[in-house]
């Protein structure tokens, strides 16, 4: 996994809650076989009109949100499907970041994995950053050593993330790797399971 | 000992390793592979050099992108058709037991797993699909993970996993004639909203639940996704160890007593604490419809659509008039009449033979709309045998609807089957987000008896004036 330890980008803001992954990445972009290439397709129906041109209404599509690195996004934040393809999306596209005052349980934990940081922050502190950039370009650094947010121009939001989650992202650290250095415990536990469990032994 | 809810006995038996500070390192009894989510894994293993540790607890099917129409004719799809090679190449490299698409026991990933018997109670069941959760009608504890988890459940066997809050939901009293299990649950979600049961594990208990059958316990599990919760599981009882007996890789002899005394094991202890309650009349509720882009904007089907106004705050304001505007929907207009050109019975919430059945009596001698076009996809090759065998084809396609073959089909619309845009749809499936079954869909969330009244009306209806008719 690539690591993460801090970033410093202009930030995108999307205001919208419930934003589900099947609008992160939709079902038709699902049909590929590799991690990469689905940034072109991140927010497809929201991007782009029917004919395909660009929706120049949409958010993101707005010049002062090119290049951002850092999503500022609604409550509830990738509900629905676990495609793991929308933190995919999120990442080839550009960002490293998503900020919101809530997020669904198996997107955020899929963040994790690909060394995309989520973080959660009440209300009032996004209130606090969408009226600093006041519709302006605006960059931010988020530091996930000291956990902080910062705009160099005197706004300082402190923010939690689990400590070995935090850990791991800092470190780039493989999971699977994690775990099978528990091997031994593994082999352990498979030795006391019962035989009578289900299993497709024999069928092929 | 204390007392303990039947998820606490269920991850406890299942812990291999706990460190402090660390997420748990969990066991996983049963891991069911599609083509969609798996391809990535499979790659990752390849790249590490890794093997797949206990192939044999791992089972894989092709349903989310697979046509319904005739299985003897190619697959025009070509990026479809190479996601489902590509899953075929991956089960014969690493050894793992596939049902293709000319498989007697295809079919949706949560479908196929219980009517094979693979699911049981106390298990742990994962799969790169959200609506894992259907399988916790058994007394499971079950849930949707990433292509990552899916990599590290394929390396593993293990998975690492932070200690959930639970839920108690509890469903008092009896439902009336003409709602349903689907009914319960889109009630249940718009009670708690789409994010109301996020980081929890939920526990749906009470008479109304006991009262269900097997299949209509997994359409409650099925969408506790939705409410986003981790998981949903019911207790197992009578009608569970009745709906395994005989299923294929149920145990049997001295294993099934075995099995039997765990199984009686499971169920929430007296005095048990959840960390939340929710408690539902079941006999107040009415036929729900969804009206909006997320599966907590439901309403009874006597209600009118509600009015962005009445919103407490501008956030709020604006989501609403977002979603009634893609929805094609007017502030106070009523729900019950409102035309539909499209019906979908099928998915992995009402694709079961129970559901099949229900939506047939309601069609029985009745002519679909002329201005619908209605389809029922068998969530499986075996509901599909079995509704054959009952004649249920016969009914639907008399009736005018199209029989199609197994698959995920129009629930997220991966294969042919589609929403045009603005098409409205009266459907059977789990999520009515935008887009889902099609760019500029409308999606109306429903039971097989709606869905099949309103095919037959041409509109919305409420299923209980309509068997009150006929």
């Amino acid at each position: 996994m690539t690591p993460f330890t801090s970033l410093t980008a202009p930030v995108a803001f999307l205001d919208r809650a419930n934003v589900d992954t099947d609008q992160i990445i939709p079902k038709q972009f699902l049909k590929r076989v590799e991690r990469t290439g689905f940034g072109e397709f991140l927010f497809f129906d929201w991007r782009f009109n029917a004919d395909g041109t660009l929706n120049v209404d949409f958010e993101l599509n707005t010049p002062d949100m090119a290049g951002a690195g850092i999503l500022v996004a609604g409550k509830n934040f990738g509900s629905g499907s676990s495609r793991e393809h929308a933190p995919w999306a999120l990442m080839d596209y550009g960002f490293r970041v998503i900020i919101a005052p809530s997020f669904a349980d198996i997107f955020y934990n899929n963040c994790f994995k690909n060394g995309l940081l989520p973080i959660v922050l009440d209300d009032p502190s996004i209130e606090l950053l969408r009226s600093a950039a006041s519709g302006e370009r605006y960059v931010l650094t988020v530091d996930l050593q000291t956990q902080s947010i910062t705009d160099g121009k005197g706004i300082e939001i402190a923010f939690l993330v689990d400590a070995f989650r935090r850990h791991c992202l800092l470190n780039g650290l493989d999971d699977i790797g994690l775990t099978l250095e528990h091997a031994d415990d593994i082999s352990a536990y498979e030795s006391m399971r019962p035989s009578r469990m289900p299993s497709l032994a024999g069928q092929r | 000992m204390s007392a303990k809810t039947m998820f606490q006995k269920i991850w406890d038996a299942h812990i291999v390793r706990q460190d402090a500070g660390q997420p748990a390192i969990l066991y996983i009894d049963l891991h069911l592979v599609h083509e969609v989510t798996s391809a990535q894994a499979f790659d990752g293993l390849r790249l590490a050099g890794r093997k797949v540790r206990r192939p044999e607890l791992t089972v894989a099917t092709m349903d989310h992108n697979v046509p319904t129409t005739d299985r003897s004719l190619p697959i025009l799809d070509q990026i479809s058709k190479k996601q489902m090679d590509v899953l075929a190449a991956n089960c014969a490299e690493f050894g793992i037991e596939l049902y293709d698409l000319h498989s007697k026991r295809q079919g949706v990933v949560h479908i196929i797993g219980p009517e094979l018997g693979l699911t049981q109670p106390g298990m742990t069941i994962v799969c790169g699909d959200s609506h894992t959760s259907t399988h916790g009608a058994f007394g499971a504890l079950a849930f949707g993970i990433g292509t990552s988890e899916v990599e590290h459940v394929l390396a593993t066997q293990c998975l690492q996993q932070t200690l959930p809050r639970t839920m108690e939901v509890r469903v008092d009293g009896a439902l009336s004639p003409g709602v349903t299990a689907k009914d319960i649950i889109l009630g249940i979600i718009g009670r708690l909203g789409t994010a109301g049961a996020t980081g929890y594990v939920i526990e749906y208990t009470g008479e109304a639940i006991r009262a269900m059958s097997m299949e209509a316990r997994m359409t409650v599990c099925n969408m506790s996704i939705e409410a986003g919760a981790r998981a949903g599981m019911v207790a197992p009882d009578d009608t569970t160890f009745a709906y395994l007996d005989g299923k294929p890789h149920a145990p049997k002899g001295a294993d099934l007593e075995a099995a039997m005394d765990y199984w009686r094991s499971l169920p929430t202890d007296a005095g048990a604490a959840f960390d939340e309650l929710l408690t539902i009349d079941a006999s107040t509720l009415a036929p729900f419809v969804s009206w909006g882009t997320n599966p907590g904007q439901v309403s009874p089907i006597t209600a009118f659509v509600p009015d962005p106004d009445d919103e407490p705050t501008e956030s709020d304001r604006a989501s609403l008039v977002r979603a009634l505007d893609y929805m094609g929907l007017k502030p106070g207009a009523p729900l019950n009449g409102l035309p539909i050109e499209r019906v979908f019975i099928g998915s992995c919430t009402n694709g079961r033979l129970e559901d099949l059945r229900r939506a047939a009596r309601i069609v029985d001698g009745q002519k679909v709309a002329s201005t619908v076009k209605a389809m029922v996809v068998p969530g499986s090759w075996e509901v599909k045998r079995l509704a054959e065998q009952e004649g249920l084809d016969k009914t639907f396609l008399a009736a005018g609807f199209e029989w199609r073959e197994a698959g995920c089909s129009m629930c997220l619309g991966m294969n042919p089957d589609i929403l045009q845009p603005q098409e409205r749809c009266a459907s059977t499936s789990n999520r009515n987000f935008e887009g889902r079954q099609g760019k500029g869909g409308r999606t109306h969330l429903v039971s097989p008896e709606m869905a099949a009244a309103a095919a037959i009306a041409g509109h919305l209806v409420d299923v209980r004036e309509w068997m009150a008719k006929s």
